[in-house]
């Protein structure tokens, strides 16, 4: 539990930092605001349009392609930890595991799924 | 745990956060002094001897500037975003141990926040949630170029998380822990795993850039662009937050770089004095820093297709290829397939 | 009142008021953002229960992956809001069926001693033993051999999916947007 405990009071004093930081900023800096300087900006023009426009939707299939292989790596770290102890079956075992995800890797290199198009 | 445990724990963080500051600001004058060289300028020399006050004026300067909120933006996520930005990028460097353990005032103190035998898993943990700042600076932003800038990045360090766990991975096969101190403590005696792994050290290397969005794989900044991506809308002490958590994150993926293929503060003689292993994993820091700054001083920017093509098509089948082979040649020097290691 | 119980009443709070919160946002990227604080939350709770490997893979995998995903989708759709048909008639009463189901698995899997007086798979011991990463691994991959395999399986489907309907999509995309003027990249 300790080294758990440990990171929960680091990370109370990280916040600060930044928060003080910010704080201090908002004390000491001027505020002016106007119309003008709070727009957004745009190469000196206004604005036109949305800002929220579609996407592609190939940042969506990286994303879903990324989710499949996370978890496939989260799986393959407690193997990699006791792999000394678990001997040549356990190497086996991966192979199988890997292999299959590999499968769908070229699966989706085939598919031109991994294309930036 | 006692109060003298509590006060160790307090001032642990607090140096801690003390030198990422520091290192943060000298960072930024190291960085500009060198490619000032690399590009035969001379960079910052007028603010106190060789410009080192440089870094302080800087600081001074932004606390004073105006924060500026555009009348769009989603002011809650608009101030939000900075803080998530910098706090992981603090938080991972609890794992690093900088240091073997040194004795003060009768107790014994080992030169590192937390030893987790999760450790790496929470570095990985950390930096995807570092995207998270970036995105939602993007978003907040309510700026197009922002906007766009916060989902190249999000779309690259997701594409680079996956190598850089199967470089760590390889790693963690050969010390059997996800512990960085029983990952330094393997490679007693010389035994650097960048000697073993000298793929998953390149795998580390150029993920490691990617992940920190340095140039060359710096597309969410890209100034020509994108106008400098997700922050181009931040001013003041909120956009000095974002230099921070770069810088911060630089720093601490340096350390974790440090500690899993240099052998981390080992050396000759590190532990019998300890304040040589402290030195030594400053050196060994400082070279990696060095060499971020090389980089963006040499090499122009990716394009967009190639830095994912890279990402997926190159590095991720290199790394699972990386993985294998060390899983067999595991079993083969366990066999006594080799005869020597 | 220990210290635990404290932070598990904090964690409890936080976990339940994200939850409502991500439910009833208006905005779509602020409920992606509760519900990150959710799985925030909720991994925090795995330590407190001695399982840091599983708060870590928390973390990692919802909040990291899952969560971007969804973020991802969100910008995706675009400021439109989504249509609220149902694309399966009946899914509702389906998915309330197959929620209690999989709570009445889950319930009778940590309680089957009590249950049944067979001490089950998830004892005491195994429970207090799983939390640790090498613990895991020789369960996983001793006694549960064949679904870590048949994990890899459903995980290869679900990318042949992923890529079947992105194909679709973007065909259908690209021809709707055709005549419009291009959105940003």
């Amino acid at each position: 539990m300790k080294p758990y405990a440990v990171i929960g009071a680091f990370l109370v004093i990280g916040l600060l930092l930044p928060l003080m930081t910010v704080m201090a900023a908002t004390l000491l800096s001027p505020r002016k605001p106007n119309p003008i300087k709070q727009d957004i900006y745009e190469c000196g023009l206004k604005t036109v349009g949305e800002t929220w426009v579609q996407f592609k939707v190939q940042y969506y299939i990286y994303a879903l392609i990324f989710v499949v292989f996370d978890i496939e790596v989260v799986f393959l770290y407690p193997w990699a930890v006791a792999y000394n102890q678990l001997g040549l079956f356990a190497l086996v075992e991966m192979l199988i595991f890997a292999g299959i995800l590999l499968a769908g890797l070229l699966y989706a290199w085939r598919k031109g799924a991994l294309s930036w198009v | 745990m006692g109060t003298a445990d509590f006060v160790e724990i307090v001032v642990k963080s607090l140096v801690i956060i003390w030198a990422l500051l520091t290192g943060f600001a000298y960072m930024t004058w190291f960085e500009r002094r060198v490619i000032a060289r690399l590009q035969s300028r001379v960079g910052p020399n007028r603010v106190g001897p060789s410009g080192l006050l440089q870094p302080l004026a800087d600081g001074v300067k932004l606390m004073f500037k105006e924060d500026i909120v555009p009348a769009e933006a989603d002011r809650a996520l608009y101030l939000l975003a900075p803080l998530v930005a910098v706090v992981p990028a603090i938080m991972a460097f609890a794992i690093v141990p900088v240091g073997p353990s040194v004795t003060l005032f009768g107790r014994t103190i080992p030169l590192h926040l937390a030893d987790m035998n999760i450790a790496l898993l929470y570095f990985l943990g950390l930096g995807s949630l570092g995207v998270y700042g970036v995105v939602l600076a993007g978003w907040a932003s309510n700026n197009k170029y922002a906007l766009l800038g916060g989902l190249r990045a999000s779309a690259q360090m997701i594409s680079y998380e996956l190598a850089m766990g199967l470089a760590v991975l390889s790693v963690v096969m050969l010390a059997g822990s996800l512990s960085l101190v029983d990952i330094v403590n393997a490679q007693a005696g010389g035994r650097w795993f960048i000697l073993l792994q000298p793929v998953a050290f390149l795998i580390f290397l150029v993920t490691m850039i990617a992940e920190t969005k340095r140039a060359p794989f710096d597309l969410p900044e890209a100034e020509q662009e994108l106008v400098a991506g997700f922050h181009t809308e931040y001013s003041g002490m909120k956009f000095a937050l974002f230099f921070m958590g770069e810088y911060i994150a630089m720093i601490a993926i340096s350390g974790v770089a440090v500690s899993l293929f240099l052998g981390g503060w080992r050396g000759p003689f590190a532990e019998q004095v300890p304040i040589l292993g402290v030195l030594y994993f400053f050196v060994k820091l400082v070279a990696f820093l060095f060499f971020f700054v090389w980089l963006r001083a040499t090499l122009p920017r990716l394009r967009y297709d190639r830095l994912m093509h890279l990402g997926w098509k190159v590095l991720l089948p290199l790394s699972l290829a990386n993985v294998v082979v060390t899983a067999l040649a595991v079993v083969a020097r366990d066999t006594g397939f080799f005869g020597l290691w | 009142m220990s210290a635990q119980f404290v932070i598990f009443g904090l964690l409890a709070v936080t976990s339940v008021a994200t939850a409502l919160a991500m439910i009833f946002s208006r905005n779509a990227v602020h409920g992606v953002l509760f519900m990150v604080g959710n799985f925030a939350a909720v991994a925090l709770l795995y330590v407190l229960l001695g399982s840091p490997f599983l708060a870590a893979v928390q973390i990692l995998v919802y909040a990291g992956a899952i969560m971007v995903l969804f973020l991802f989708v969100v910008m995706l759709m675009g400021p439109e809001p989504a249509p609220l048909w149902e694309h399966i008639p009946g899914q509702r009463p389906l998915a309330l069926l197959f929620g209690l189901l999989l709570a009445a698995g889950l319930i009778a899997a940590v309680n089957v001693e009590e249950l049944t007086g067979v001490p089950g798979i998830m004892s005491q011991e195994v429970l207090e033993r799983l939390g640790q990463p090498t613990a895991l691994a020789q369960t996983l991959f001793e006694r549960y051999l064949l679904p870590f395999e048949v994990t890899s399986l459903l995980l290869l489907i679900g990318m042949i999916g992923a890529v079947v309907l992105a194909k679709r999509e973007k065909h259908e995309l690209q021809a709707e947007r055709a005549p419009r003027e291009g959105g940003a990249e």
